[in-house]
């Protein structure tokens, strides 16, 4: 049976580690102890659990998506809605636990990357919640893109730093936060919002949003007394992903299926899709799958959804690539926006679009998949995105009236 | 074959009672022509080993200064195999010891038993991947060691007694002190934390001792001077190089300069 934990220096099969700055190495050490020593601490996971339910909403709903899945006639559709936590995604489960190992290490200074800005609105919410000064790094580009994002984090009393090096995106963000950190690291904790980095991170993070999977788990066994045939979530960093995946992980007829960004299509540049276009390489502190050049350095990305838009898969996904226990495929733009656009004329829900990715990827999949269940991880909700589906989706704004 | 350029370097140092002075440049900024020519420049105001950067596009342990100077490099088309080219280039002409200074992707993607063994045959005489932690170090040593170079690591005022005799242990030819936690960049006053830490390290290893991160000034040399074995200068580097190239002028003659200038910052004799 196949489980996947990491060896003690984070490595899942090759992938992992930790490859920063030795300035780093004791930082990382003691969030390390830390970790392990809340992991087991009941006061903490009891608080971790008030929080998440009556803080962050959870339970989320599973719900099964009647009308989509009729439309397509084959697959019985569930979405698990993190899309309905506080601040509309699942970033909040990740922040919640590591806002209180934070004050667990004394930490009273938060530092987080953004993309998408769902991790930063999630962190700025945390660090008012315990009262913590909070710093944002945020591409310039995302900025543009994700403005009402900037704003929210704006109102909640975080500082959002615009990064205007690079690609000007998550990528130069992450840089960006890590100086900051090596910089800063005895009044500071950086709060990463994927399982990605040096470890302890894609350990801790995933660990922090198994609950999603655990749920969905319970949740599908009290609903069709029985496991889904494939579950679908995207893949930026890889945090919604492995959080539904872990805990299906032994249950080998269960698919798991990670949807990366197909962008614009393969050429090099145009797309986020780590699997089909990238190789293993080193980049933020662990080793994985990377969009690299033959030169070893680092691709610029795109993808019309700023949370996927990074050239590094979280390791844990890396090895459940090569174990084949995890499939990951990429969906272009233009199919994400269909996506969303099928989901918000079906049920009435507007994803965010990266989980729009996930959508579609299950709606490809559902008509030829006839008493099968699928779950998707719906891991975030669309206003955020709204101006990037009236720019895109201009046929819609113009009034049908209008002669 | 194997000439040992670095530990006969500080060997020199130390029968002279000198203290040793590193100078860092990013190969390539601004344009891989150059180099060769920088790095003599470099030598005659006085700089006696040479850090020899390959630009990386995600440089996260490096400030602005350094940073654009990857920029520059990476658009004028430097690549690993350029820089060894410049590495011989500069072998052509001098015996300076070179350290070959980099992140650690580039260096995978070339290949680690490629790049030490084309690192060697172009005249490199060690590498510090300033991304490589100890812990996952045991590949590249292997591979560099096997072909005779000698592999530096840093140490940090964060680094904690287990990880300083680590870091002793993974090193050949010197250690890297870094003298303050945060990015490479000038600093207007050198941290207080460097004392204890060469101290600390100087208890775990014979090998040589060089300081650096954030000194610019003659002072700041000669203070560093008065701890450690040799004494590293990077941003500063890279600030004369960018300033001449606003300026249109010289990036040699003001490279050659700012050695001169901080050299004069060296004790002429030492003990
Ligand atoms: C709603 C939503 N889903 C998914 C992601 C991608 O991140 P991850 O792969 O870590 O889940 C983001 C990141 O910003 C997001 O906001």
């Amino acid at each position: 049976m196949l489980t996947s934990q990491p060896d003690s220096l984070g490595h899942f099969g090759p992938y992992g580690g930790r490859f920063v700055p030795e300035v780093l190495m004791a930082p990382l050490e003691e969030i390390e102890q830390a970790y392990n020593e809340a992991r087991t601490d009941p006061a903490f996971q009891s608080e971790l659990h008030s929080l998440l339910a009556d803080y962050a909403g959870r339970p989320t709903p599973l719900y099964h998506a009647r009308r989509l899945s009729e439309s397509l006639g084959g697959a019985r559709i569930y979405l698990k809605r993190e899309d309905l936590l506080h601040t509309g995604a699942h970033k909040i489960n990740n922040c919640l636990g590591q806002a209180l190992l934070a004050r667990r290490m004394g930490k009273r200074r938060i530092i987080a990357e953004t993309g998408a800005g769902q991790h930063g609105v999630a962190t700025a919410t945390v660090c008012a919640l315990f009262g913590f000064d909070c710093v944002v790094y945020m591409g310039e580009e995302d900025m543009r893109r994700q403005r009402l994002n900037v704003f929210r984090m704006r109102l909640l009393g975080a500082k959002v730093v615009a990064v205007s090096t690079g690609s000007r995106t998550l990528k130069d963000a992450i840089s960006e936060a890590m100086r900051d950190w090596v910089t800063n690291i005895s009044t500071t904790h950086y709060l990463l919002g994927s399982a990605l980095g040096a470890h302890p991170y894609p350990l801790m993070v995933r660990d922090f949003h198994r609950v999603i999977g655990e749920e969905a788990r319970r949740q599908i066994l009290e609903k069709e007394d029985r496991l889904p045939g494939s579950i679908f979530a995207c893949v930026g960093g890889g945090s919604n992903a492995i959080g539904i995946f872990h805990p299906f992980i032994a249950d080998e007829q269960v698919q798991l299926i990670g949807v990366e960004a197909g962008g614009r299509g393969p050429a090099e540049g145009e797309h986020a899709a780590r699997f089909s276009g990238g190789s293993p390489g080193v980049l933020h502190g662990a080793y994985s799958y990377l969009l690299q050049n033959s030169d070893g350095q680092v691709l610029l990305t795109h993808s019309v959804s700023a949370g996927l838009d990074y050239a590094l898969v979280g390791p844990e996904h890396a090895w459940l690539n090569d174990q084949h226990r995890a499939e990951y495929v990429p969906i272009g733009d233009d199919e994400a926006l269909q996506a969303a656009l099928t989901l918000a004329r079906t049920e009435g829900i507007i994803p965010a679009l990266e989980s729009a990715h996930a959508v579609a990827e299950a709606l490809r999949r559902a008509p030829s998949a006839k008493d099968q269940i699928f779950v998707v991880n719906l891991s975030g909700r669309g206003d955020k995105d709204t101006d990037i589906y009236r720019e895109r989706l201009p046929e819609i704004d113009e009034p049908e009236t209008h002669r | 074959m194997n000439p040992k350029r670095i530990a006969s370097y500080f060997d020199r140092l130390q029968r002279e009672g000198r203290t040793g002075f590193i100078g860092y440049i990013t190969a390539g900024d601004p344009s891989p022509d150059l180099t060769p020519s920088l790095v003599a420049a470099m030598v005659r105001g006085g700089v006696d080993l040479i850090e020899l950067g390959v630009p990386f596009s995600d440089p996260i342990a490096d400030g602005p200064v350094i940073q654009r100077g990857a920029a520059r490099a990476l658009s004028a088309g430097t690549t690993v195999a350029k820089v060894l080219g410049i590495a011989a280039k500069i072998r052509e002409q001098s015996e300076v010891p070179l350290l070959l200074f980099t992140y650690l992707n580039p260096v995978l993607r070339y290949g680690l038993d490629a790049l030490a063994r084309d690192a060697a045959a172009h005249g490199i005489d060690g590498g510090l991947l300033t991304d490589v932690s100890v812990e996952e170090a045991g590949p590249y040593t292997a591979a560099m060691h096997n072909h005779g170079l000698d592999t530096v690591f840093l140490a940090a005022p964060t680094s904690t007694p287990r990880r300083l005799s680590l870091t002793a242990q993974y090193s050949s030819g010197f250690i890297y002190l870094v003298s303050r936690a945060g990015v490479t960049g000038e600093r207007r006053t050198l941290s207080s934390n460097v004392e204890p830490l060469v101290h600390a390290m100087r208890e775990r290893t014979s090998l040589p001792l060089a300081v650096g991160f954030g000194i610019s000034t003659p002072d700041q040399v000669r203070e560093t001077a008065s701890l450690a074995d040799a004494v590293v200068v990077g941003s500063a580097f890279e600030r004369a190089i960018e300033d001449s190239l606003t300026a249109g002028a010289d990036p040699a003659a003001a490279l050659e300069a700012r050695a001169r200038a901080l050299a004069a910052g060296l004790p002429s004799k030492k003990r």
